[in-house]
């Protein structure tokens, strides 16, 4: 019980306090780490089964004659997403959130304990498939990419417009599968650029290839972007 | 479901405050944007849970909605959206992807009342 008497009355103080203040203090710090490091972060978001690990296994395996690659996972439970991309022969580490529905800072903060990031030039963020919680949260990545596969629909950017403001580019998967599940290009097109004006969109299909070269031309410019700022 | 991650965050935001002023807080004031990507019923049912045991235990969490507004170059003003799902001004109709507000998810203040002295940080409750 309260002891009434022994307060004054209620005031209002202001205080401005950022909610996830301690998310962004870690997330800085990564970026900070990144950025002396040299590597680009790439995260990738989308709902379960839109093809993030089928789409990083063969990004890995693309990169890795040519670059020096790595990446996290981010799960609920299991390790089998991070012995799928192992296949890749790149350094692969599962992160397992137990209960928790998106990736924090603090979760790839220690999952890159011990890591040499000076040996990577590309590191890659697998977020739990989720289109709703991982938008709130910034891992300190340069690039977030949210993936939708022609199989969910041409309306997931309208159900979900929160998280494609908080990435930096669409990624339209699973485009082998276009004519089979009658994907209507322009309708996804449409509504991504209804809940995002101007954002950037890429169509490809990591099974047979087609858009993976727009795409890893897209990520070399942008590490050579970082490479050239950092040096100057 | 993020809104228990979020709530936790919240409930130590306050606490923090509440321990360095050595005050007993009543309520706490938030302001959370149409496009922070928390849904404020289950945040206020969170937050209740979450307080319990906390020196925020019994407290109210006030939220206040902030829409969605963004600027508009064919009006060169800011334009409150109709809907999150068009990014275009209700207006004349210009795609708009400059947002002004509508991201917050931020503690902005405090109901608070001072402790008697020798009371509040051993017996808050």
């Amino acid at each position: 019980m309260r002891t009434e008497r022994m307060y004054e009355q209620p005031r209002l103080i202001e205080v401005r306090k950022n909610v996830l203040k301690q998310n962004d203090v870690v997330a800085r710090s990564l970026r900070d780490r990144f950025r002396a490091a040299g590597v680009f972060v790439v995260s990738l978001v989308s709902s379960p089964g839109s093809g993030k690990t089928a789409f990083l296994e063969r990004t890995l395996t693309l990169l890795r004659p040519k670059y020096r690659v790595a990446a996290l996972v981010g799960d609920l439970a299991t390790e089998n997403d991070a012995l799928r991309l192992a296949r890749s022969q790149a350094p692969v580490k599962q992160i397992t959130t137990g209960t928790l529905c998106h990736l924090e800072a603090a979760m790839v903060q220690s999952a890159l304990e011990g890591w040499d990031l000076n040996q990577l030039d590309f590191l890659f963020l697998e977020n739990v498939g989720n289109l709703v919680c991982p938008s709130s949260y910034d891992l300190g990545e340069d690039l977030r990419l949210v993936l939708i596969s022609v199989t969910e629909g041409e309306d997931k950017p309208l159900k979900y417009p929160t998280i494609f403001h908080s990435a930096d580019v669409a990624v339209v998967t699973k485009m082998d599968l276009a004519a089979a599940v009658e994907f209507n290009w322009e309708a996804a097109y449409g509504n991504i650029q209804a809940v995002r004006p101007g954002m950037a969109v890429l169509k490809l299909s990591a099974k047979s290839g087609e858009g993976m070269d727009e795409y890893l031309g897209y990520l070399a410019a942008r590490l050579a972007d970082l490479r050239q700022a950092t040096t100057v | 479901m993020h809104e228990l991650s979020i709530a936790m965050s919240i409930v130590e935001v306050a606490e923090e405050e509440a321990e360095r002023r050595g005050v007993q807080i009543d309520a706490v004031h938030l302001r959370l944007g149409a496009l922070s990507g928390v849904v404020k019923e289950a945040l206020l049912s969170c937050y209740e849970m979450v307080c319990e045991g906390t020196l925020l235990q019994g407290s109210r969490l006030m939220v206040e909605e902030i829409p969605a507004v963004v600027f508009c170059s064919g009006c060169n003003a800011e334009r409150a959206l109709n809907s999150i799902q068009l990014f275009c001004c209700p207006e004349c109709g210009t795609p708009c992807a400059e947002i002004v507000c509508g991201k917050e998810l931020e503690v902005v203040a405090l109901e608070i009342r001072e402790c008697a002295p020798n009371v509040c940080m051993n017996n808050p409750v």
